[in-house]
């Protein structure tokens, strides 16, 4: 088995078409192998490898739209997914917002697929994880973690002449060694397109350092702190910034984004002028899609440049009616860095914490983009420049806008695995920072 | 009684609060009308059997399928708007084996004769693969062998069989509602419905055909000052998602709801910004849910416990379990926990769990003490001695669950739920009364717990301020911070059965990859002592 080809996707495309009787017509595919594993306890615990492609198909009579998804491809359930989808944007009132659909477009030359992930099997993954097992192990430690790949295609093809297919892989390795006490804990990982960039032996061999130099944490009391963050701390951070750039909100008044007299900051400087921030499919670091659902190209976007707000996430409708170009959706993304590493940051360091993780993350304020969370899985105190000693995990309240304003070093870009249930995310791109007068509210005894 | 009839005529009423939730969902109060097979399903039964059989013939000394069809429609709308229209179907089925005694699962959405065969046989290299690292085999419990099950969701209206013209029209007159109210700008309103099909087999000769139903109607209103400074939104969350068909959006009643979610969305823009400090808080069953999923259901998975989920969800503070079960004081006396699978339209309940147990009610906490914990097959073996100083036998309490057939079943919380009061009908002028500065908080907010459930912060929908047993004007940017056992400890009287309510959520995430889980809890209101406060503003 394996996912559907371009030539068979065009087919399958062209038989839903062709049933269409609405005013305009929009099909989605996505057909995708995965597979993943998960250890526990030094030994595998569950897997699976699944094979599922499913079809969307998006009606439209005049203003009036409506979709139907099926995972089933013979000619009734084709006929049946077209058919549903044409009933209910008959009932369904008009959408004074559809823009119809998208004729034929150029796409940028995007390459994110690679045979090593997509021809991966279980006694691979099996092999992979015993090299984080067997350290574990050797060091009476606890190791579990998960495995997980996705290889597949996506194609987008419209009744006005659009046709687009793109290929993806993409596998993400994370895993949290403790101690048999219960009181230390770390964790490394990270997200790769390649199969052959994963070394899931150094990670484990990260993971195994940080659970044993975390052992036994003291308490510090919260309050703000200047603070080293590792990559995956600040994506965690830097991820709800992102999140949060629809424009259409912002003009509405109901976004951090959004300007006191009316409209939106866009030309503001809201940050440290340091921090740039961008997508774009043809940059090979980013490994981001070439089109998004409607089948309209993901372009170049610079969303931050010298701490300045350059560009919001405008859908069509939106950028007509502001005299914008459409962004799609960032579909990965990568902050630019400094010269700083994280070694330096710690020695310049008189008195902070460095923080590996955070967990829980969830909005408080989206006035001010507030969100709170904890560390997790290493964290340290740094004194006189050195790490002294590990220190129980801490509750924060704190906002990406007021982190990126109190940036002090900027270390090299590096991707990160930045979903929390380290699953396959987009890719995101960031360096270290150390930055001053990050709020954390209350401790935690959570090891 | 409706909800707004009940303020205009409650006492409470006259003391400010326009909070209350609808006493509802204690067992049995449902009369159900079957939709979905009364017999099993014969070809999914022979295409199970075929499975079962490549399985057992590629190797595997135990194995299960699911067979499921999962359908489910959703309708958006903002304002005068509809913002989405679909209705969704996906078929397929997922085969778990064990080789000596590790795990293997494969799946497809190809539901073929052929398909079935090959994914069974890739399940049995698969576990081949994994074994080379194993260290401890896995066991199962004994479970009684159901050959014949059928099982339904008790509703009265199939959702799929009203026009989508009428639900279009239920949103938009909710939406007009909440937009009548001066200074309430935005609204967002959504329906969605599911009807999953979900067949199982297993070697040991266990066929169960279910059909399950949930519905969710839902809304968030917000208002934006006239000088553009200030935005603040409520959200429906007093309307919980369940396990019914269409009777739920008429039942909750979100269109006569709606004025009042808007009112407060607007009163929320010149409320008092709280001052942060310690608090008695009034915590109503419509948000007491959320934290009891958090700080009880959670930390009482026992494969979390056992180290199972330390890479993503985490683990348990309950830990090592001889220091916990039986001594562990988890609140005070008349704290009951019950976890069940059994309420009608609650969002967790089923015949059969994912691996073919029939579930039991249990007591997860009794009395104020921990006294059991959530179990399947695989774990409840883990339990013996405890089981056995019991007296009791070591059986899976049936919480295994998969969210689809894509995913591998393994241990989900049930229906959990704080018991009223025993004694007596604790009413919620009682649990106000004794306050002399107070928060009462209605409805779900933010909210974030540590990887061992200790450390958590809890938001709100609304927010009113108690003085001297009375409650009083509207707070905004307020959280709540707690410490599990204490903040449990602190709890010094709960309602009765008057004030219970069953909340929940479709999207409770645990796994990896992560799987969404669907599950209900019923509490009554509370009462805690000197919890901890924080202003949650920033200025920019």
């Amino acid at each position: 088995m394996a996912f559907l080809s371009e030539s068979e996707a065009r087919e399958l495309t062209r038989r839903v078409l062709a049933l269409s009787q609405a005013d305009h017509c929009r099909v989605n595919i996505s057909s995708d192998m995965e597979g993943n594993t998960r250890f526990a306890q030094n030994q595998m615990s569950t897997s699976g490898d699944i094979q599922n492609t499913t079809l969307t198909v998006n009606s439209a009579f005049g203003l009036q739209v409506a979709s139907s998804t099926t995972n089933r491809f013979d000619d009734a359930s084709l006929e049946q997914v077209v058919r549903t989808s044409e009933a209910l944007a008959r009932l369904a009132p008009e959408d004074r917002e559809y823009m119809g659909e998208l004729g034929a477009q150029a796409y940028p030359d995007s390459r994110s697929y690679y045979e090593s992930t997509a021809n991966l099997e279980p006694d691979v993954r099996a092999r992979a994880i015993a090299e984080v097992t067997e350290q574990s192990v050797a060091e009476d430690l606890i190791s579990t973690g998960f495995l997980t790949h996705r290889s597949g295609a996506s194609c987008v093809a419209t009744s006005a002449g659009l046709f687009a297919y793109t290929t993806d892989s993409r596998a993400n390795f994370t895993t949290t060694i403790r101690t048999p006490d219960g009181t230390g804990s770390g964790w490394a990982g990270t997200s790769v397109n390649d199969w052959n960039d994963l070394r899931t032996g150094e990670l484990g061999s990260i993971a195994v350092q940080k659970a044993i130099q975390s052992r036994e944490p003291r308490d510090v009391e919260p309050g703000r702190w200047t603070v080293v963050m590792e990559p995956t701390a600040v994506g965690n951070m830097v991820n709800l910034m992102m999140n949060s750039l629809s424009a259409r909100a912002a003009d509405e008044g109901r976004s951090f984004f959004s300007s006191p007299g009316g409209g939106n900051k866009i030309g503001e400087q809201f940050v440290d002028s340091r921090v740039t921030i961008h997508s774009d499919p043809e940059d090979r670091r980013i490994h981001s899609t070439p089109f998004n659902n409607e089948g309209l190209p993901n372009r170049r976007t610079v969303w931050v440049q010298d701490g300045v707000l350059q560009e919001l996430n405008y859908d069509r409708y939106w950028a007509e009616q502001n005299g914008r170009e459409p962004t799609g959706f960032p579909s990965g993304w990568y902050m630019a860095g400094g010269s700083d590493t994280l070694e330096e940051m710690i020695a310049s360091t008189e008195r902070g914490l460095l923080l590996t993780r955070f967990w829980y993350i969830r909005g408080v304020d989206p006035r001010t983009i507030l969100f709170t969370g904890l560390t997790r899985d290493g964290t340290f105190l740094i004194e006189n420049g050195r790490i002294s000693h590990p220190v129980k995990n801490l509750r924060w309240n704190e906002t990406p806008i007021f982190m990126l304003n109190n940036i002090e070093m900027m270390g090299a870009p590096v991707r990160i695995s930045s979903g929390e249930s380290a699953g396959l995310t987009p890719t995101v791109i960031v360096p270290p920072l150390k930055v001053r007068d990050f709020a954390f509210t209350s401790t935690s005894d959570a090891i | 009684m409706k909800r707004r009839d009940f303020i205009r005529h409650s006492a409470v009423a006259a003391a400010g609060l326009t909070v209350f939730p609808r006493p509802e969902l204690l067992h049995g109060v449902l009369s159900p009308v079957a939709h979905g097979p009364v017999v099993q399903d014969a070809a999914r039964r022979e295409l199970a059997s075929r499975a079962l059989e490549a399985a057992r013939s590629a190797g595997a000394d135990w194995a299960d399928i699911r067979i499921n069809t999962n359908r489910n429609q959703g309708i958006s709308t903002r304002e005068r708007r509809i913002t989405g229209v679909s209705d969704n179907v996906t078929s397929g089925f997922g085969v778990r084996v064990l080789v000596d005694g590790t795990w293997g699962f494969a799946a497809s959405g190809n539901v073929t004769n052929d398909e079935v065969v090959r994914v069974a046989r890739q399940a049995v290299t698969q576990a081949r693969a994994n074994r080379a690292a194993q260290r401890e085999p896995v066991r199962l419990a004994p479970a009684d062998v159901e050959p014949n099950g059928v099982w339904r969701s008790p509703i009265r209206t199939d959702p799929f069989e009203i026009p989508i013209e009428d639900k279009v029209e239920y949103l938009f007159a909710a939406n007009e509602a909440a937009l009548t109210v001066s200074g309430s700008r935005f609204v967002n309103s959504s329906m969605f419905f599911l009807r999953e099909d979900k067949f199982y087999g297993n070697s040991e000769g266990t066929f169960t055909d279910q059909t399950i139903y949930r519905a969710y109607p839902r809304m968030t209103v917000t208002a934006v000052s006239s000088d553009g400074a200030d935005f603040q939104s409520r959200a429906s969350t007093d309307i919980a998602p369940r396990a019914l068909g269409w009777e739920h959006v008429t039942d909750s009643d979100m269109l006569g709801l709606a004025p009042m979610f808007a009112e407060e969305a607007v009163e929320k823009l010149s409320a008092r910004s709280v001052d942060p400090g310690e608090y008695d808080l009034v915590l109503l069953p419509t948000h007491l849910w959320l934290t009891l999923h958090e700080a009880i259901a959670h930390p009482t998975e026992l494969d979390r416990i056992m180290g199972f989920e330390a890479n993503y969800a985490g683990t348990s503070f309950i830990y090592p379990l001889e220091d916990y079960l039986g001594t562990f004081r988890y609140g005070p006396e008349f704290m009951n926990v019950v976890g069940e699978r059994s309420s009608p339209g609650a969002l967790s309940t089923v015949g059969w769990d994912d691996e073919g147990v029939a579930p039991r009610d249990y007591h997860i906490i009794r009395d104020g003490v921990l006294n059991d914990l959530q179990t399947t097959r695989e774990q409840a073996l883990w339990l013996e001695d405890w089981y056995r100083s019991q007296g009791r036998e070591a059986r899976s309490h049936g919480n295994s669950y998969a969210q689809s057939w894509a995913d591998v079943q393994f241990q989900r919380m049930p229906n959990i739920n704080l018991e009223p009061y025993p004694d007596r009908d604790v009413s919620l002028e009682e649990l106000i009364g004794d306050i002399d500065r107070g928060i009462i908080i209605d409805g779900d907010g933010s909210f974030s717990i540590d990887q061992q459930r200790y450390n958590a912060q809890f938001g709100g929908q609304t927010f009113r301020e108690i003085r001297n047993g009375r409650v009083e004007g509207m707070l905004k940017d307020v959280a709540y911070q707690i410490q599990t056992p204490q903040f449990w400890n602190a709890m010094d009287l709960c309602g009765g059965p008057s004030t219970y309510f069953m909340g929940g959520a479709f999207g409770d995430g645990k796994g990896q990859p992560a799987q969404s889980n669907a599950i209900s809890h019923g509490c009554p209101a509370t009462r805690h002592r000197n919890i901890t406060v924080i202003n949650t503003a920033r200025s920019v």
